[in-house]
């Protein structure tokens, strides 16, 4: 049966060849005229302008509003979505790259406030007219607004808004007796309670933009600012040698060498402080306000335990001085459209549909992420979903900026350098050392 | 003539570049600020080398180099010596001995810093050292990135060490043992200086190549903790910072460090790449 076989194969050959040759050929032609049709978009030979969207991570709630989008565009445009590295620098990084080769391919960016400014200056953004601000910014969270604008001009839309809170474990505040759902409390309250409970306070200590969120929510709270004139670009004075940076780096040192602290302080990031937070030591953290609907679906999938989800409270960012109100820190994604856009009227279409107060809501019950537009705290299903819904738009109403300067990298990773790791601040000379870094960095005179 | 077509691809992909990168370390250039592009002369390369960020980047990094490549050689001539003599499932040692080099090493380091984490590690948990922070200090922060290093790439050097091996004539070693040479003596009188070659073409190409090293920093420590090193440092100016002339500098700086070495090696221990290969 072998020989026969091989025989039977050895005749045949060429003719089997030839027919495997018309059916490669056959696929390589339907695989063009199908790639051919897909260009030109649904059947009628219109081509639909795709515009470009790079977003930051998410479970999938911006592909799903660009989807919806698209819909009703009723055909004026597709938006295809290209997802961006984890974390906010790598998207930077990647983001910039791209623009600064004048890219065409990004029509719309989800980009991180504090990125805003160095973009706008490098005219990578189209800013919007005034009348497409007028739309864009209507009902918007105070802060959010003034984070995109550069200028004088709005040249991202507040998509989304994020805040954060004081988040603490019932049982742990009732050991250490300090109960913050009453009323404000203070930093030097949360670590006393903390070290009295055997508990530990989450912070984000690790050396990347998580920190620098930390640093400059503890100057803000403290009555000041990272940098003095940030508009001035390279020209801009650091400020942190000052009361108010002084006072942040007091927190920060006490926290560091307290028993409170987190064995992993000085390389924690949010979602390192999460677990630890939900785990056996868990009690104080300040993290953003994904945080509850994060457990809540951690509970949901089961990999969280439901006593551990009703534990969970949450009070006001603390304050660092009892009778200064806390500035919590902003964050959040902001739409900008690219000035190499190639249809740069639709792509303003699409942020306008990005935006609305539906979409904002649809994509906070989706991904937890809280709306920029005030209204969207009023609707009874994100009421639910965010028992702090009302706490969260407080805070982010008052929130404190990051430094909102062109050069906004080099300041935080100059700061944060200085300031890292967490156990080394000292109140008397870190502050002051920082400055002369951020000094010399923005005028190219030392290295980062 | 012949080799022309060589000679242009090689000035478009390598000479190119590098003589952009001197170019542009001339300047202080901004990629998010092209208009206040403006000429420094050799001003960068006076920051750098009187900046003491430059010199203990430096220092992490030749402490790294040296640390790996010491070990990788004794490790690695010990697998060679293994892979040479097994004589049963011989192909099963080799690949085993293998697979580490095989691993991307940007995946091989996500895999070791997950094992030294300290919410995903399972190393605290094997050696009972409660929540000892790895990353947050730099000797932990060194040793795990020096282990990493040391598991990557020990087998490229055991493979180099091999080849050397086969090279040390069979009858030289038996003579040696008629003539009463202990083991010990066989191996630092017959097949050391019979593989010496072999020896320094490995520790240049794995000296070379450490002193490059990049994304085992990046993945576990991403350059805290007194853990950058300088290929970390032409990376921050360069791609963080767009500062596209501060970083060019250092990145000529490192080029220039990576010739001297490979000098070092070539002048000054007399290095045979022809030898090496067989070819006198």
């Amino acid at each position: 049966m072998a020989v026969f076989g091989r025989r039977h194969w050895g005749r045949r050959r060429p003719a089997t060849l030839r027919a495997t040759l018309r059916s490669i050929r056959l696929v390589a032609v339907v695989a063009l005229l199908a790639g051919l049709v897909g260009a030109c978009g649904g059947g009628g030979g219109r081509a639909v302008p795709a515009l470009g969207w790079y977003v930051n991570p998410d479970n999938g709630g911006q592909a799903e509003l660009a989807a919806a989008c698209t819909a009703a565009s009723g055909g004026r445009y597709r938006i295809t979505v290209s997802t961006l590295p984890n974390d906010a620098s790598g998207q930077r990084e990647q983001l910039v790259r791209r623009l600064a080769a004048k890219d065409r391919s990004i029509a719309l960016m989800s980009l991180d406030p504090p990125f805003v400014a160095e973009f706008a200056d490098a005219g990578f953004l189209r800013p919007f007219t005034p009348g497409e601000a007028a739309g864009l910014t209507a009902g918007v969270l105070g802060g959010a607004v003034d984070a995109a604008t550069w200028q004088g001009r709005l040249v991202a839309a507040p998509f989304w808004a994020n805040t954060q809170l004081l988040w603490f474990r019932r049982s742990a505040a009732a050991r250490g007796g300090l109960d913050p759902a009453a009323g404000p409390v203070t930093w030097d309250e949360v670590i006393g309670a903390a070290e009295r409970a055997d508990a530990t306070v989450e912070v984000q200590g690790g050396r990347s933009e998580g920190y620098m969120v930390l640093i400059s929510a503890l100057v803000a709270s403290a009555g000041g600012v990272v940098l003095e004139h940030p508009e001035a670009g390279r020209d801009a004075r650091p400020a942190l040698a000052s009361p108010p940076g002084r006072r942040a780096a007091e927190i920060i040192a006490r926290l560091a060498h307290s028993r409170a602290a987190d064995p992993g302080l000085a390389t924690a990031d949010e979602e390192s402080g999460r677990a630890a937070f939900q785990g056996d030591r868990g009690g104080f953290m300040t993290n953003w306000a994904y945080v509850y609907g994060a457990a809540s679906e951690g509970v949901a999938s089961g990999a969280l335990g439901r006593a551990v989800l009703d534990d969970i409270a949450w009070a006001r960012w603390p304050r660092v001085d009892a009778g200064r109100p806390s500035r919590p820190p902003l964050g959040g994604i902001d739409l900008g459209v690219s000035a190499y856009a190639r249809h740069p009227a639709l792509a303003v279409d699409a942020v306008r549909c990005l935006t609305t107060a539906d979409s904002q809501r649809r994509y906070m019950l989706k991904s937890k992420n809280p709306a920029a537009r005030a209204s969207v705290y009023d609707d009874p299903e994100v009421r639910k979903a965010f028992p702090m819904a009302d706490l969260i738009r407080e805070s982010i109403g008052e929130a404190g900026p990051r430094p909102k300067t062109p050069y906004y990298t080099d300041v935080s990773a100059a700061v944060t350098r200085t300031f890292h790791p967490p156990a080394s601040v000292n109140p008397a000379t870190t502050p002051a050392a920082a400055d002369r870094l951020v000094t010399g960095v923005l005028h190219d005179r030392v290295l980062l | 003539m012949l080799c022309g077509p060589a000679l242009a691809v090689m000035v478009g992909v390598t000479a190119y570049p590098l003589a952009r990168a001197v170019w542009l370390s001339l300047y202080s250039y901004r990629i998010t600020d092209p208009a206040g592009r403006r000429f420094v002369g050799l001003r960068n390369y006076g920051v750098i080398l009187t900046d003491h960020l430059w010199w203990s980047d430096v220092a992490t990094t030749v402490l790294i180099t040296v640390v790996t490549v010491a070990v990788e050689l004794v490790i690695g001539f010990a697998f060679a010596s293994v892979m040479q003599r097994t004589l049963f499932g011989r192909r099963f040692v080799r690949t085993a001995i293998l697979v580490p080099y095989g691993i991307i090493t940007v995946v091989a380091a996500f895999s070791w810093r997950y094992a030294f984490a300290l919410d995903t590690g399972f190393v605290d948990h094997v050696f009972g050292l409660g929540r000892f922070a790895w990353f947050g200090q730099r000797t932990p922060a060194l040793f795990v990135i020096i282990l990493a290093e040391i598991w990557k790439t020990t087998p490229f050097i055991s493979l180099l060490l091999l080849a050397g091996l086969a090279q040390v004539p069979g009858e030289l070693l038996e003579a040696a043992e008629v003539d009463g040479a202990t083991k010990v003596q066989r191996l630092f009188r017959v097949t050391l200086p019979n593989m010496k070659a072999a020896i320094m073409v490995a520790l240049l190409f794995r000296t070379l190549d450490a002193y490059r090293i990049f994304d085992t920093v990046f993945v576990t420590t991403n350059g805290a903790a007194g853990t950058e090193t300088v290929s970390f440092l032409a990376y921050r100016q360069t791609i963080t910072r767009t500062a596209l002339g501060l970083g060019s500098a250092v990145s000529v700086l490192l080029f220039m460090s990576v010739v001297l070495i490979a000098v070092v090696f070539v002048k000054g221990f007399g290095v045979d790449l022809a030898r090496a290969r067989g070819e006198r």
